[in-house]
């Protein structure tokens, strides 16, 4: 059943709806288990497009397996979804910075008031996220330390690689993951690959995530794949390569690689001088799960993120 | 006046950026002023602008204070504002919510950083804020609290009001947040507009820290009084909402005196021309706030009132 969850006329012609899926067993107790799955609050991500449509798909087709309410808000920034550009458009703020809102306060703060009053009550969210159209992300799933031991055991059934306690922008205060969090709703925020385009190999690895978290919390009675264990990854275990010149960047490795301590991981190119202004080795051994997409690079822009060192 | 690099970076396709400083006087870090951190903040830069003319002139006439200093920083994004862009050119990042910042980090953490050194060991900052809305505002002052000593020091701004508001969830990467943390006490003077230039109320802006500077006993120069400010919170503002949509034609601007049941606007059907919604004052009060575009979504906020207060 598809329902309008905030609603509110344009300019000219036209209303702004943001809408759910909700799908639910044909005769309900009122005892079930709800999950939310809530993507699109930056208008450039799209591998949350992909993962709504092959969730409520394979939902679908084997709807006697559904024995939990499944919401899917696949586009939770609509307008920044038809623009194509990260941030609520109408006020030019990233939308994922003013939960809970406010029911009484301007648009953006009104829209995300009313998204956290309709996801209340659930027993879980997923916020699906890519990274940002700059640099590429390994699927992983992001937790702020305030929660990861309640969530940690949900969060290592949604088959990504990598599980990060990091305080990012995506579970940090004003963001939808924290706002859940704090009122009882176990929300988990999962990024993989890069906006502006779709990752499939990786969206389907995260789709047999959710159905791996739905078994195990009574949603789904279906087949579920097997899922792989993730590694935690506290701060302490990731470095952070940053560059330290400007130019364009040139790569000698590939993203998701484990690399040797030392090994030439990129170059930094001055394309007037043609020059080579900056090589760029990793400083330890490890997985590299986030790499620079976009070729064109700034003084203190991220080149990568290795986890790794003493770990290993 | 000694001009000092802040900030300095390549990049990729325009060359050096340097963020630049201008000191004033010789001794202890007494004010910072810092203007637009952002590409459309025109106003702020303005008043930064003049607020240096000023004070090159207040020194020329040996009206620093001895061992005194104080710091304006004007802009910290002009890279954006050569091309047009609100946010930081590359990554679309605000200086503004990057506060501390990481001298490791990307671009806008690393300014961040490196103006937080610079700035953190001054007794007061002061920041020509805009606010995230397009529209105007009566000129204010803005607190993140309330306590009493931050009040008693807003006051000496001379402004009509002083605002304090509630911490929201990104305050704590802003300037503000942050030099409050290290010690400074911070002030947001808003003064009315952003993207374009409001010469009486930038006027204000820039005399009201002179005042608050002479006050303080950095400078001498002798000021107009000023307002005892009225302190208002920012909670008890009256959003005053679009019930529809369309071109918005409003009756009364910002400091209008306004009683209960007066029109305040009308909303025009974009295509039809007729008046379908007229927007009437709850309350007596004042017009704090009032959005700037031709037309209007609806339940979008057009106007903030302070309640049963008059001009």
């Amino acid at each position: 059943m598809i329902d309008t969850v905030v609603s509110f006329e344009m300019l000219v012609e036209e209303v702004m709806q943001i809408k759910k899926n909700r799908l639910a067993p044909d005769e309900c107790s009122g005892k079930e288990k709800r999950l939310c799955i809530a993507t699109g609050s930056h208008g450039d991500e799209l591998n949350g497009q992909y993962i709504c449509y092959q969730v409520i798909r394979r939902i679908k087709q084997n709807y006697e397996d559904l024995t939990g309410i499944v919401d899917v808000y696949p586009a939770m920034n609509p307008l920044g979804l038809d623009a194509q550009t990260r941030n609520f458009p109408l006020v030019d703020v990233d939308m994922n910075t003013v939960f809970p809102g406010d029911e009484d306060g301007v648009i953006i703060d009104y829209t995300a008031s009313k998204l956290i009053k309709d996801m209340a009550g659930a027993d879980f969210c997923l916020d699906l996220h890519s990274s940002n159209a700059l640099i590429r992300e390994i699927p992983q799933v992001r937790l702020n330390d305030d929660v990861a031991e309640t969530i940690m055991p949900y969060a290592r059934l949604l088959n990504t690689e990598l599980v990060w306690i990091h305080p990012s922008t995506s579970v940090r205060p004003g963001s939808l993951s924290y706002a859940l969090n704090a009122i009882g709703v176990k929300t988990m925020v999962i990024e993989a690959g890069a906006a502006l385009r779709i990752d499939y190999e990786y969206c389907e690895q995260i789709v047999d995530g959710i159905f791996s978290l739905m078994k195990n919390v009574g949603i789904w009675k279906g087949e579920v794949s097997e899922i792989c264990n993730p590694i935690v990854a506290t701060d302490g275990e990731v470095s952070f390569i940053n560059a330290e010149s400007s130019g364009m960047f040139v790569p000698n490795i590939k993203h998701n690689m484990w690399v040797k301590k030392g090994e030439k991981i990129g170059s930094i190119v001055n394309v007037i001088t043609g020059s080579e202004e900056e090589r760029i080795f990793a400083p330890c051994d490890g997985l590299v799960f986030t790499f620079r997409e976009y070729p064109a690079i700034e003084e203190g822009a991220l080149i990568a993120r290795i986890f790794g060192g003493d770990r290993l | 006046m000694n001009k000092e690099v802040i900030f300095n970076m390549t990049t990729p396709f325009r060359g050096d950026y340097t963020i630049v400083g201008y000191r004033f006087g010789h001794g202890e870090p007494e004010a910072c002023i810092i203007g637009a951190m952002r590409g459309d903040e025109f106003q702020q830069l303005y008043m930064c602008s003049q607020l240096v003319a000023k004070l090159e002139q207040i020194e020329g006439k040996n009206g620093i204070v001895a061992n005194k200093e104080i710091l304006v920083i004007p802009s910290l994004n002009y890279s954006s504002m050569n091309v047009g862009k609100r946010f930081w050119v590359s990554d679309s990042t605000d200086i503004n919510r990057s506060f501390p910042g990481n001298p490791q980090g990307p671009a806008t953490s690393r300014i961040a950083a490196a103006v937080m050194e610079r700035v953190k060991d001054y007794r007061y900052g002061i920041q020509f804020a805009s606010f995230y809305l397009s529209g105007n505002f009566i000129p204010h002052v803005r607190l993140l609290d309330d306590d009493t000593e931050s009040t008693s020091l807003a006051n000496l701004f001379g402004m009509p009001y002083i605002l304090t508001a509630s911490k929201r969830s990104f305050d704590v990467t802003t300037l503000n947040y942050n030099w409050k943390q290290c010690g400074t006490s911070p002030f947001s003077v808003y003064t009315g507009t952003t993207e374009s230039i409001d010469e009486e109320m930038a006027s204000q802006g820039v005399s009201s820290v002179l005042r608050f500077l002479t006050r303080m006993g950095i400078v001498k120069y002798h000021c107009h009084g000023g307002y005892i400010s009225s302190i208002i919170e920012e909670d008890e503002l009256l959003p005053i909402r679009a019930d529809m949509p369309g071109f918005f034609r409003p009756k009364v601007t910002t400091g209008t005196d306004v009683v209960r049941g007066q029109l305040l606007a009308e909303i025009v059907d974009p295509y039809r021309g007729d008046v379908i919604s007229r927007l009437i004052a709850p309350s007596d009060g004042v017009i704090f706030y009032h959005q700037i575009k031709p037309m209007v979504f609806q339940n979008s906020v057009v106007f903030r009132m302070i309640r049963k207060i008059h001009s």
